[in-house]
């Protein structure tokens, strides 16, 4: 004891603790120490970052909030208004979908929250308000987007949103709640019935609470649609003055953007996409090789490089479809391939690439 | 010349061979439709098995290591446990998950892109030699790497050489040395040897093998053995005990897949425009299989279906039983051979081979239990590179990936 506590005070922290990782991963090559400890507890691994649903709480008929306890490597301070990607395994296989958090951050959290609601064709957000059990072991995806809040909150903020959009901006107002920096925030929140929306109470109670918070809650089946062009002066007469985050379905999307943009204030829109719009330069194309089968796909500057190893028969790995998660990583022996979001390219031998977002630019050969 | 016309199943007419094919086909989709949370739970607990035997095994041993009553019973129990680990892990997890056989589950931490298992070999380089070289051109004289690995001389067609006289000594060593043997197989030495070998390749391929084999090897023999503090060298021996177990087990399994004297070998013109149905034929009639329980095919990693996994390389291997008995019915249906004995039977018949053929073809009789002549130009040692090798890789499956919901 004595002996180890001369050894540990002299070693600063960070080393002794790389030490300790050094000597684990010799004992359990070609494993990690990892591998080991998740099989005492199935969140004890960082390979890739878990998570055990604790609870899943009904908001309303069709939705839910599902309460994460993540595993090792989270970090707790996620931006309000974030996603997170889940892996949830169905029939042997898992499948991936991105969710914005519900929850605040808390840097000493224990839990996040997603909060779903049960799509008709939608069989994992069906799976995940009405058969998850908990105790399930799922798969986390750090938190990433820029539909976020910054902090501190600009001074007048209107918050547009439609159906399970209210997630992220649940997030947010959960935030400004907390830390009391409550500004003047409109929010005009629609949904078919009074019923349906979710998260209905709590922000009647933040609302009551903050005065700050004013909510026009709409019921579409009785009001009808909100139309910007006739409507948002009534509801809020100062909208060129705000900063304004939509998140709602994509018509809803579409339209907004098109009212911001007339008004030449497209620059105080944030918008909050659930699909991906691959409208960047197109590679050259060109032969994907596949190393371990010797397969070979000639594909041209618009087919993924994911698509293009489906179709050749290859078992790829893939997550999200959308360039977020990187389960699709694969590592590119050489050649070059362009991300079709912003057009960079990534040429160096050996470079992971995500292959769900990417094209060839001439020919190219990956590890897989 | 096509592979049809191998006097094995000459009877059968194209529109039959097509047809065999196709019903092949059906009975993959059928595998690949029904894969489930059962085939993954099967997986997971092998994974989790070998896991807790090799913890279990190492624990056992360096426990033990600090008496000296307990010592050598401590040691010899301990190494049995993870001899037995290392061989699941080789066998039945890191051979089929690299294969591709549990990609379908989407699962990052089990899929062939970035398993690496317990054994010298790079997983990069198995797969190249394994997975692309073998499973393409199954026991096609002068593509298949793997009649003889470069080191036996295992068909009467491959020339002979004085070297080969030392076939016995060659077999025992390669078979207590198998992890070492597999892990140098992708390099080609003879390449090296003839100086034909790309330098680039060769110093990647040779830093990759020292990388992992200097990991191996420390585990085993220097950082476990350091935690038996003055027992060093008995958990070392211990250690050394269980690789030899495993690396015995391994080469009589890979050796009872191909040599059995039913399997057969084709030719490079055979296998000329070969179709998909062709191939299927090929992978039937090259490979063998062995009986026994499923204690016995789950420590051999399923290779008793050496047919079934060759008709079907990245199906779940715990299928392969099921996949079996239709394909033993196909067999009968189109009367082709099906080559199968006990495991014991199986490796006579290939270390008979071993010993005959390390003599010129003239002192010795075929033992091949299908009639075929030697074909009269030899086939030269030496391999061909990839651009020489092509692409014939037929079985594309219908693997799909896309997400469905």
């Amino acid at each position: 004891m004595a002996l180890m506590d001369r050894v540990t005070s002299r070693l600063p922290k960070d080393k002794l603790w790389e030490g300790v990782r050094f000597a684990g991963r010799q004992l359990t090559t070609p494993l990690l120490p990892d591998d080991y400890l998740a099989m005492l507890n199935p969140r004890w691994t960082a390979r890739e970052v878990r998570g055990e649903i604790v609870e899943v709480k009904p908001e309303t008929d069709d939705a839910a909030t599902v309460v994460i306890r993540p595993g090792w490597g989270w970090s707790f301070d996620h931006a309000p208004g974030q996603y997170i990607g889940i892996g949830i395994q169905v029939e042997g296989k898992f499948h991936w979908r991105s969710y914005s958090l519900s929850s605040a951050p808390e840097r000493s959290g224990r839990t996040v929250s997603i909060t779903v609601r049960a799509m008709p064709e939608g069989f994992l957000s069906d799976h995940l308000v009405n058969g998850v059990p908990p105790g399930t072991i799922i798969r986390l995806g750090l938190p990433s987007g820029d539909f976020v809040l910054p902090d501190p909150p600009p001074a007048k903020l209107l918050f547009l949103v439609g159906g399970s959009g209210i997630t992220p901006v649940m997030a947010m107002l959960r935030t400004m709640d907390r830390r009391g920096t409550m500004p003047d925030v409109v929010l005009s929140y629609s949904s078919t019935t009074h019923d349906r929306m979710i998260f209905r109470e709590e922000i009647e109670e933040l609302a009551a609470k903050n005065d700050g918070l004013t909510l026009h809650p709409r019921a579409t089946d009785d009001d009808g649609m909100l139309e910007l062009d006739k409507h948002l002066d009534d509801l809020c007469g100062d909208w060129r003055e705000r900063e304004v985050w939509a998140c709602g379905p994509g018509p809803m999307l579409d339209a907004t953007e098109e009212f911001w943009q007339q008004a030449g204030l497209e620059d105080r829109l944030h918008l909050e996409r659930f699909s991906l719009n691959l409208t960047g330069d197109g590679g050259e194309g060109g032969t994907i090789t596949f190393q371990n089968s010797g397969k070979t796909a000639e594909v041209d500057g618009a087919t993924t490089v994911l698509e293009a190893g489906e179709e050749a028969g290859i078992g790829m790995p893939y997550g999200c479809r959308t360039g977020i998660c990187h389960t699709c990583t694969v590592t590119m022996i050489d050649g070059t391939v362009r991300d079709l979001r912003n057009g960079d390219e990534f040429d160096q031998p050996n470079e992971n690439i995500q292959t769900c977002v990417t094209v060839p630019v001439g020919d190219c050969t990956l590890n897989i | 010349m096509a592979i049809a016309d191998v006097q094995e199943y000459t009877h059968l007419t194209d529109e039959e061979v097509e047809q065999l094919g196709r019903e092949l086909d059906e009975l993959r989709a059928q595998v690949e439709e029904s894969r489930s949370d059962h085939d993954a739970a099967y997986i997971y607990t092998m994974i989790k098995i070998q896991r807790r035997l090799a913890a279990a095994g190492r624990a056992t041993m360096v426990a033990s290591a600090w008496n000296r009553r307990t010592r050598v019973p401590g040691t010899i129990l301990g190494g049995t446990m993870l001899g037995l680990a290392k061989i699941l892990e080789n066998m039945e997890i890191g051979h089929n998950v690299m294969h591709g056989q549990w990609d379908w589950m989407n699962d990052p931490e089990v899929h062939s892109s970035n398993w690496e298992w317990d054994t010298a070999q790079p997983a990069e380089q198995w797969k190249h030699s394994h997975n692309y070289v073998h499973h393409q051109f199954t026991n096609v004289l002068g593509y298949d790497n793997d009649i003889g690995y470069g080191i036996l001389r295992m068909a009467r067609e491959q020339k002979w050489n004085p070297f080969n006289l030392g076939q016995p000594v060659y077999n025992a060593m390669l078979a207590a040395l198998f992890q070492w043997g597999v892990a140098l197989h992708d390099l080609d030495i003879e390449a090296i040897r003839k100086m034909e070998k790309d330098p680039k390749v060769m110093k990647k391929q040779l830093k990759q093998i020292w990388r992992k084999g200097r990991r191996q090897a420390a585990k085993d023999y220097l950082f476990f053995p350091l935690l038996s503090g003055p027992a060093f060298a008995t958990t070392a021996a211990g250690n050394a005990y269980a690789n030899v177990m495993r690396n015995l087990w391994a080469y009589v399994i890979i050796f009872c897949g191909h040599f059995p004297d039913g399997a057969l070998h084709f030719t490079e013109e055979e296998v000329e425009n070969e179709s998909r149905a062709e191939w299927y034929l090929r992978q039937m009639l090259g490979s063998a299989n062995f009986e026994g329980g499923p204690l016995l095919h789950i420590m051999s990693g399923n290779l008793g279906y050496q047919i079934e996994h060759h008709l079907y390389p990245d199906l779940p291997s715990n299928r392969y039983a099921e996949i079996s008995v239709r394909v033993k019915e196909l067999c009968a249906k189109y009367e082709l051979p099906y080559t199968i004995g006990p495991l014991h039977k199986q490796y006579g018949q290939a270390l008979r081979t071993i010993m005959k053929l390390s003599l010129p073809n003239r002192f010795t009789e075929s033992n091949r239990s299908y009639d075929r002549e030697v074909v009269e130009q030899e086939v030269p040692r030496g391999r061909k590179t990839d651009a020489q090798l092509g692409s014939r890789r037929l079985e594309t499956g219908s693997y799909s990936a896309r997400a469905t919901a």
